[in-house]
């Protein structure tokens, strides 16, 4: 096989569920070999989705694409023997122990005998699993659980694997040991990572390219130091007293803009956020822009760029805030 | 195809072990028909003197009875271990691996009915230590045991084609104790047909339940109707080929719809 060959390639996939809920609307997607790509987005924008129609889960209604150089609509068996998959429920058995989940697992791509003792072994090891290995996994803690769902994803040494939201629900203790064994996965032999998460901070500590996906596409991808760095200067954000309607809106967008060294002014609901050459200079003036306008001002911060500036700019909306929609939107 | 048989066994042996592990389930699962045994063996007792049963003794009457109803109570509430399953992401983790689709649900077929043999084999052996009289012998319990899997499978199968279309506890429960006392008492469960009213009589004849009476009764008889056991056997195993297979349609289609 051509190992040049991206590890994953999606093009142009569409997938709509019933209701008329647009799943991904167009979704493109290419993963290097050996590398650990991250797959940014708020719930709903299409994460899982696409992971399930990578994982020969789903079929998309149109579009294309290939997980380790196979087909994934025509030879679904050939990409199930090339990845390995841990889903946000990757559902051990409560009743079987992790060994004999692991086993289990094992067993269903044909590894089997000393092979399959040794794999088991070194998985439980290495995932700090061993003292627990006889136990039944109902008892397992979170932590525990989750390391276990990606014990099983690896077990038949996947060319592919991919992790759903690895470190939802965890304490930040077990996150951040799951970032390190992550960050260890990526440097093994040729294991390309596609990594989905709903944090920030996961994929730029994690990935080495993100694409930043909201309503069924990708909006933007790059290195996160090169996205951030697209971004000139500082980001300044501005906590305001009330909500800015409409008109209020474009008011403020051109009496902060027309200010010297400040650019990329965004309005939205009770944030103002402005991208300065120098922020703590720039903020007298804003300060007293604001106040002429007639706004007060709540709270104001100062911040190198963040992968949660690029997710506003590409998307128009804050990122904290989107999770706020759509909780909700599934409400309704 | 013997990866097919390696990863059914595999499949089989991972739930065997969960019904292992679980004793309060295991020993409920064996328990329950006792109660209707002795129950309804000691509220009916009379009853036989009414005629019409083939046997002097109704705990001879009623055991094929209990075994068949036992395997319908025990077999339909399949959909809801799917259920958890599918929730649970043990389902979505098994299809992403290259494990045949055959070898998922045939695991559950044979669980199943592996699981339904044992409680048959029970409720025959309880019966004994009540004074029942199985003049059929080996060959009749065997008749008996294997017409009650074989129902097992049509509701397990039905079950679980319920459980993936509709993904929901309630509508499983609701209609699991909407069918199990009608088809239990438009049977010859516990009372013989010639004592049934007649419209009663001829609905029996459409329940598969009531076949794997009548075919587990006669071959426990003195003298088995071979006939009426085979065109009764053939019948159940027809209808669980079908349940299966389309219960095996609805995985597919349960696919289409993550």
């Amino acid at each position: 096989m051509n190992t040049r060959a991206p590890a994953v390639a999606a093009r142009q996939l569409i997938k709509t569920y019933p209701g008329d809920v647009t799943a991904l609307n167009g979704m493109d997607l290419t993963v290097e070999p050996g590398t650990v790509f991250g797959l940014l987005g708020p719930n709903g924008a299409g994460k899982s989705t696409t992971v399930k129609i990578l994982t020969t889960l789903a079929r998309p209604d149109s579009g294309s694409a290939t997980v380790a150089g196979h087909d994934v609509l025509r030879h679904p068996d050939r990409v199930r023997r090339a990845i390995g998959v841990v889903a946000q429920n990757s559902g051990a058995d409560p009743a079987a122990t992790g060994r004999e989940n692991l086993r289990l697992q094992g067993r269903l791509y044909g590894v089997t005998g000393a092979d399959l003792d040794r794999r088991v072994a070194g998985l439980l090891d290495r995932f700090t699993l061993a003292d627990a290995a006889n136990r039944q996994v109902k008892g397992y803690s979170g932590g525990m659980r989750r390391r276990l769902d990606v014990a099983l994803g690896l077990v038949h040494r996947p060319q592919v694997l991919f992790l759903d939201e690895p470190t939802t629900g965890l304490d930040p203790e077990a996150r951040s040991a799951m970032w390190d064994e992550i960050g260890r996965l990526a440097g093994e032999e040729g294991l390309t990572i596609l990594l989905t998460t709903h944090y920030l901070e996961e994929a730029d500590r994690l990935a080495e390219r993100v694409a930043i996906v909201d309503r069924g596409r990708v909006v933007v991808e790059g290195t996160p130091d090169a996205l951030k760095g697209e971004l000139r200067g500082d980001a300044v954000h501005l906590e305001l007293r009330a909500a800015i309607g409409e008109a209020g809106r474009t008011l403020l967008k051109g009496a902060l803009g027309g200010l010297p060294g400040v650019h990329e002014v965004v309005v939205d609901g009770h944030r103002a956020s402005v991208r300065a050459d120098d922020g703590a200079a720039a903020m007298p003036a804003l300060l007293g822009a604001l106040e002429r306008a007639g706004v007060g001002v709540a709270a104001a911060t100062v911040a190198r760029p963040s992968l949660d500036d690029v997710y506003l700019r590409y998307t128009g909306r804050r990122y904290a805030q989107t999770d706020d929609l759509v909780l909700a939107g599934g409400e309704r | 195809m013997s990866t097919v048989v390696s990863q059914t066994w595999y499949m089989t042996q991972r739930q065997l072990m969960v019904f292992v592990r679980q004793p309060a389930y295991a020993i409920i699962t064996l328990i329950q028909p006792v109660i209707w045994l002795f129950l309804f063996g000691s509220l009916f007792r009379e009853v036989v003197e009414l005629g019409g049963f083939g046997t002097t003794s109704y705990l001879d009457y009623l055991v094929p009875g209990v075994v068949v109803m036992s395997a319908l109570s025990s077999n339909m509430w399949a959909g809801m271990t799917t259920l958890d399953e599918i929730q649970r992401g043990t389902l979505d983790r098994f299809l992403t691996t290259p494990v045949s689709r055959a070898a998922l649900m045939n695991g559950n077929v044979v669980n199943n009915g592996l699981i339904t043999a044992l409680q048959s084999v029970v409720i025959v052996l309880l019966g004994l230590l009540g004074g029942a009289d199985y003049p059929g012998g080996i060959a009749g319990v065997a008749v008996l045991v294997l017409a009650a899997v074989l129902l097992g499978t049509v509701f397990g199968a039905f079950s679980n084609a319920l459980g993936m279309l509709v993904r929901e506890r309630e509508s499983i429960i609701g209609i699991n104790t909407f069918l199990l006392l009608p088809l239990t008492f438009l049977s010859s469960a516990f009372m013989a047909p010639s004592q049934m009213p007649s419209w009663m009589r001829h609905i029996a004849d459409f329940n598969p339940l009531n076949w794997a009476m009548v075919a587990g009764r006669s071959a426990l008889s003195e003298n088995p109707d071979w006939e009426a056991v085979l065109v009764r056997g053939g019948a159940l195993l027809a209808l669980a080929v079908v349940a299966v297979w389309l219960s095996i349609r609805t995985f597919r289609s349960y696919q289409r719809s993550v």
